[in-house]
C-alpha cells in the first residue's frame, strides 16, 4: 500500500481514531543509567544497587580484562593464527552487568560475540578461540558452565533459550535463562517466535538485546522504526532500555529482570544500548559505511573509562590496584597468544567423529574408506 | 493382549502412550495435538492421559517447534514433534538442518538431541496444494539426522518406539494414506534394528525397494507380476538414512535386477542415491541399469492429477518389464 492510499483512506476513520494514530515521538526514549559517562553515580526511580568496593573492583578488573583479551584475540587474528575473530570492543559492561548477574544454575545461550559472558561464566577464554582458529566448532562443554556453544546463525538460539527455560518451569526449577542477541537478529522470524512461546509458556528467560547499533554494514534502522525493547509490549511482557555502557545499570536491570523469571512472571526483553566500536569482524572494514564523528561520540561514553572515573573519584582503587591489574591484564594476554600458537591442528579423522551418538553405517564406511586412502600414502612411501 | 490388529495412526499413538508411560522426559509438541488430538488423530487421547505439560499444544510457528525441542533437549527431554503437514516443514528447516543435525558434531559429543520430529508425507488422500509432499530427500542429505519411515502398523509401533529411545535426532515419515491401514502388531515382540531393511516378498527375478507408503504398491505389483510369471522380490528399506544397502546388495546378486520406487521425484531422490551404491557394489552381478520409479520434476498436481503423478501398480510393473526387457 502506498502512503496516498493510505492518507485518503484516513478520513472514513472516527475524529478521535485519529488523534490516536498521531506519529509517535521521534525523540530517543531514556535509558536506565546508574553510572553517567562522567564517571558520576546517580540513582534511578526503579533500579537501584548497593555494591561493596569490592564488588565495584571486581566489576573494573572483569571489563579490563575481557577488552585486553579481546585486543589479544585481534592482534592473534593479524598474525594469522586466528581466522577470524568478533570483536566486542565497546560492550564490555553490558556482558559484564549482565554476565555477573547470573547465578551459577542458570543457563547461557550466547551469540559469538560474548567474551565477557562466557568470562563471567567462567569458560576459559583460551577455549572460545578454538572455532576462530579453526580446530573446532566450540571447544567447551556447555554444560560444565551452563554456557550453551556460540551460535552463529542468527537469532536461532533464542528459541534453544525459550525451550530451554519452558524445561526449567517444567522441572519446578527457580533457575532462568537467557539469550543474548543483537539488534540484527531482532528482524529474525526465531527472534519473534522465542517472543511468542516464551510469553504463551511463562518461561523464565530474559532477552538480553545488546543494540550495538550496526548489524554489519546496517544502522538499527533498517531493523526497526520503534525502539527494540518495545517489542516487547506487543508480546505481553516488559521490556527495557538500559544505558549499555554502564555496568552497573546492566546488573541491576538484568538482575530485576531474572527476579522476575524465578519468581514465575516469565520474560523480560532488556534492550542494552551500546556501540560496536570495532569492525563487525576482523574481516569488515567500518570506514565503508560508518563516520568516525558516531564513534569518536561513542568513546566518551566508554564503559570501563566512567567507572575507573568513578572508582577514583571515591578511592577505592589506588595507583597498586590499576598497576596490579595492567600486569594481570599482560598475563592473561600471554597466556592466550601462547595457548593459541601451542593449539594442535584436530586430527583428520576427527571429521567423522561424533556425526551421531548411535553411529551410521554410511559414516563408518566412509571413515574406513578414507582411512584406507590415507593408508595407501603410508604404503608408497615404504 | 500384546498382539492387535492395529490401523497404523493408532499404532503410532499406543507407540507414543507407551514412550509417555515409561519415560518421564518425552513430551509431545505440536500444533492441534492436544484436545484436537492432532488433525490426523495420532495423538488422540494423549493430553487428556498425560496433561498438558506433557502433551504440548504449540503457538502456530514450525522453526519455534522444532528450536523451542532443541531446549527441551538440552535441559534433558526427549520431545516428539509433530509437524503438521509435509509441506509445513520448511520454516523449520533451519533448525532442523543448521541446529539439531549438527549439534552433537559440533559439541564434540557433549550434547545428545534426542528429538523425534514426526510428519505425515506423501500423497493419494485428495488433498489441496503442500499437504502430498515426500521431501525425505531434502533431510536425508543432511549429516546428523537419521530419516525413516514404516509401511505397516508393527513398524510404525516399534520403530516409534526405537526412534524416541535414540539419542540422535530421527525424522519419522508417517505414510498418511496409509494411516487407516490396519496390520498386527505384537507390543510384546523383540524388534529388529531401527535402520535395518526387511525382505517382504521373496522373488528370484527382479528386486524392488521402497519404503513408506511405496511397499503396499510394490508388493500388489509383484503379485501382480507373478501371474505373468515373473518372480519379484520386494524389501521394504523402513530407514532411509542411514540406508542398509547390505540387504538390497544381497538381494540384487540374486535377482541381478533393480527398481527402486518412490513418491518423492526421482531427480536427486534416494533412488539415484540406491542406483549409485548398488550399481558400484553389484556391478557384474546387473543384468540391467538400477531403474526408479517416482515423481515427476514438478510440483505435486492438483489432487486431481496425483493418480497420474504417483508411482501406481502400471508404473511400477512398466518398469519391472523395462528392467527384464533389457
Amino acid at each position: 500500500m502506498t502512503v496516498e492510499s493510505t492518507a485518503a483512506r484516513k478520513p472514513r476513520r472516527s475524529s478521535t481514531k485519529r488523534v490516536s494514530a498521531k506519529k509517535p515521538q521521534r525523540s530517543e526514549p531514556e535509558l536506565v543509567q546508574l553510572l553517567t559517562p562522567e564517571g558520576e553515580r546517580i540513582e534511578h526511580p526503579d533500579y537501584s544497587i548497593d555494591l561493596t568496593p569490592d564488588e565495584l573492583l571486581g566489576l573494573y578488573r572483569d571489563m579490563v580484562l575481557t577488552r585486553r583479551f579481546d585486543a589479544e584475540a585481534t592482534a592473534l587474528q593479524r598474525q594469522g593464527e586466528l581466522g577470524l575473530w568478533a570483536s566486542l570492543l565497546g560492550q564490555e559492561a553490558a556482558q559484564i552487568g549482565s554476565g555477573r548477574a547470573l547465578r551459577d544454575d542458570d543457563y547461557v545461550f550466547p551469540t559469538y560475540r560474548e567474551h565477557g559472558v562466557a568470562w563471567c561464566r567462567g569458560v576459559d577464554p583460551t577455549n572460545l578461540l578454538g572455532m576462530f582458529r579453526g580446530v573446532n566448532h566450540g571447544g567447551w562443554d556447555p554444560n560444565t558452565n551452563n554456557f550453551h556453544l556460540y551460535t552463529i546463525v542468527i537469532g536461532s538460539q533464542t528459541l534453544h533459550a525459550t525451550g530451554y527455560a519452558m524445561g526449567v518451569a517444567k522441572d519446578g526449577a527457580d533457575s532462568a535463562v537467557v539469550a543474548y542477541f543483537g539488534d540484527g537478529a531482532s528482524s529474525q522470524g526465531d527472534v519473534a517466535e522465542s517472543f511468542t512461546f516464551s510469553a504463551v509458556y511463562n518461561a523464565p528467560v530474559v532477552f538480553f538485546c545488546q543494540n550495538n547499533q550496526w548489524a554489519i554494514s546496517e544502522p538499527t534502522e533498517r531493523q526497526t522504526r520503534v525502539p527494540l525493547y518495545q517489542r516487547a509490549q506487543g508480546f505481553g511482557f516488559p521490556g527495557v532500555r538500559v544505558d549499555g555502557n554502564d555496568v552497573l545499570a546492566c546488573l541491576a536491570v538484568t538482575r530485576d529482570a531474572l527476579e522476575r523469571a524465578r519468581r514465575g512472571e516469565g520474560p523480560t526483553l532488556v534492550e542494552a544500548f551500546t556501540y560496536r566500536m570495532g569492525a563487525h569482524t576482523t574481516s569488515d572494514d567500518p570506514t565503508k559505511y560508518r563516520a568516525d564523528e558516531e564513534r569518536e561520540a561513542w568513546e566518551a561514553k566508554d564503559p570501563i573509562l566512567r567507572l575507573r572515573t568513578y572508582l577514583e573519584k571515591q578511592g577505592f582503587a589506588d595507583a597498586a590496584f590499576f598497576d596490579g591489574l595492567e600486569a594481570e591484564s599482560e598475563s592473561l594476554g600471554k597466556r592466550v597468544r601462547e595457548a593459541v600458537r601451542a593449539m594442535p591442528d584436530p586430527d583428520q579423522m576427527a571429521i567423522f567423529e561424533n556425526v551421531y551418538a548411535d553411529g551410521h553405517a554410511l559414516v563408518d564406511e566412509e571413515r574406513a574408506q578414507f582411512a584406507a586412502y590415507q593408508a595407501s600414502f603410508a604404503e608408497e612411501g615404504k | 493382549m500384546a498382539v492387535q490388529k492395529l490401523p497404523l495412526a493408532k499404532a503410532i499413538n499406543e507407540s507414543l502412550r507407551t514412550a509417555l508411560d515409561t519415560d518421564p522426559k518425552v513430551l509431545i509438541m505440536g500444533e492441534d495435538v492436544g484436545k484436537l488430538g492432532g488433525v490426523f488423530r495420532v495423538t488422540d487421547g494423549l493430553q487428556k492421559d498425560f496433561g498438558e505439560e506433557r502433551v504440548i499444544d504449540t503457538p502456530l510457528a514450525e522453526s519455534g517447534i522444532v528450536g523451542t525441542a532443541i531446549g527441551l533437549a538440552l535441559r534433558g527431554y526427549r520431545p516428539v514433534v509433530e509437524i503438521q503437514f509435509d509441506g509445513f516443514v520448511f520454516p523449520a528447516y533451519d533448525q532442523i538442518v543448521t541446529q539439531l543435525a549438527k549439534m552433537h558434531a559440533r559439541s564434540l559429543g557433549k550434547i545428545k538431541m534426542p528429538v523425534v520430529i514426526r510428519i505425515p508425507y506423501g500423497g493419494g488422500i485428495g488433498a489441496v496444494e503442500h499437504h502430498s509432499e515426500s521431501p525425505e530427500a531434502l533431510f536425508a542429505h543432511v549429516a546428523g539426522l537419521k530419516i525413516v519411515s514404516p509401511s505397516n502398523s508393527s513398524d510404525a509401533y516399534w520403530m516409534m518406539q526405537q526412534a524416541i529411545q535414540s539419542d540422535d535426532p530421527v525424522i519419522f515419515f508417517e505414510p498418511k494414506r496409509r494411516y487407516w491401514d490396519k496390520s498386527e502388531v505384537d507390543t510384546e515382540a523383540i524388534p529388529g534394528p531401527l535402520h535395518k531393511a526387511r525382505v517382504v516378498r521373496e522373488g528370484a527375478d527382479l528386486t524392488l525397494a521402497a519404503y513408506g507408503p511405496m511397499v503396499k504398491v510394490c508388493v500388489e505389483a509383484a503379485a501382480a507380476a507373478a501371474e505373468e510369471g515373473k518372480s519379484v522380490e520386494v524389501v521394504d528399506l523402513r530407514s532411509m538414512s542411514p540406508i542398509d544397502f547390505d540387504t538390497i546388495q544381497t538381494s540384487v546378486e540374486k535377482t541381478r535386477h533393480l527398481v527402486v520406487v518412490h513418491e518423492a521425484p526421482v531427480f536427486y531422490g534416494s533412488g539415484a542415491e540406491i542406483a549409485a551404491r548398488i550399481t558400484e557394489r553389484c556391478f557384474y552381478h546387473l543384468e540391467a541399469p538400477v531403474l526408479r520409479v517416482g515423481g515427476f520434476h514438478a510440483p505435486y498436481p492438483p489432487a486431481r492429477l496425483e493418480e497420474e503423478y504417483l508411482p501406481g501398480l502400471d508404473r511400477v510393473l512398466d518398469a519391472v518389464d523395462r528392467s527384464l526387457a533389457y
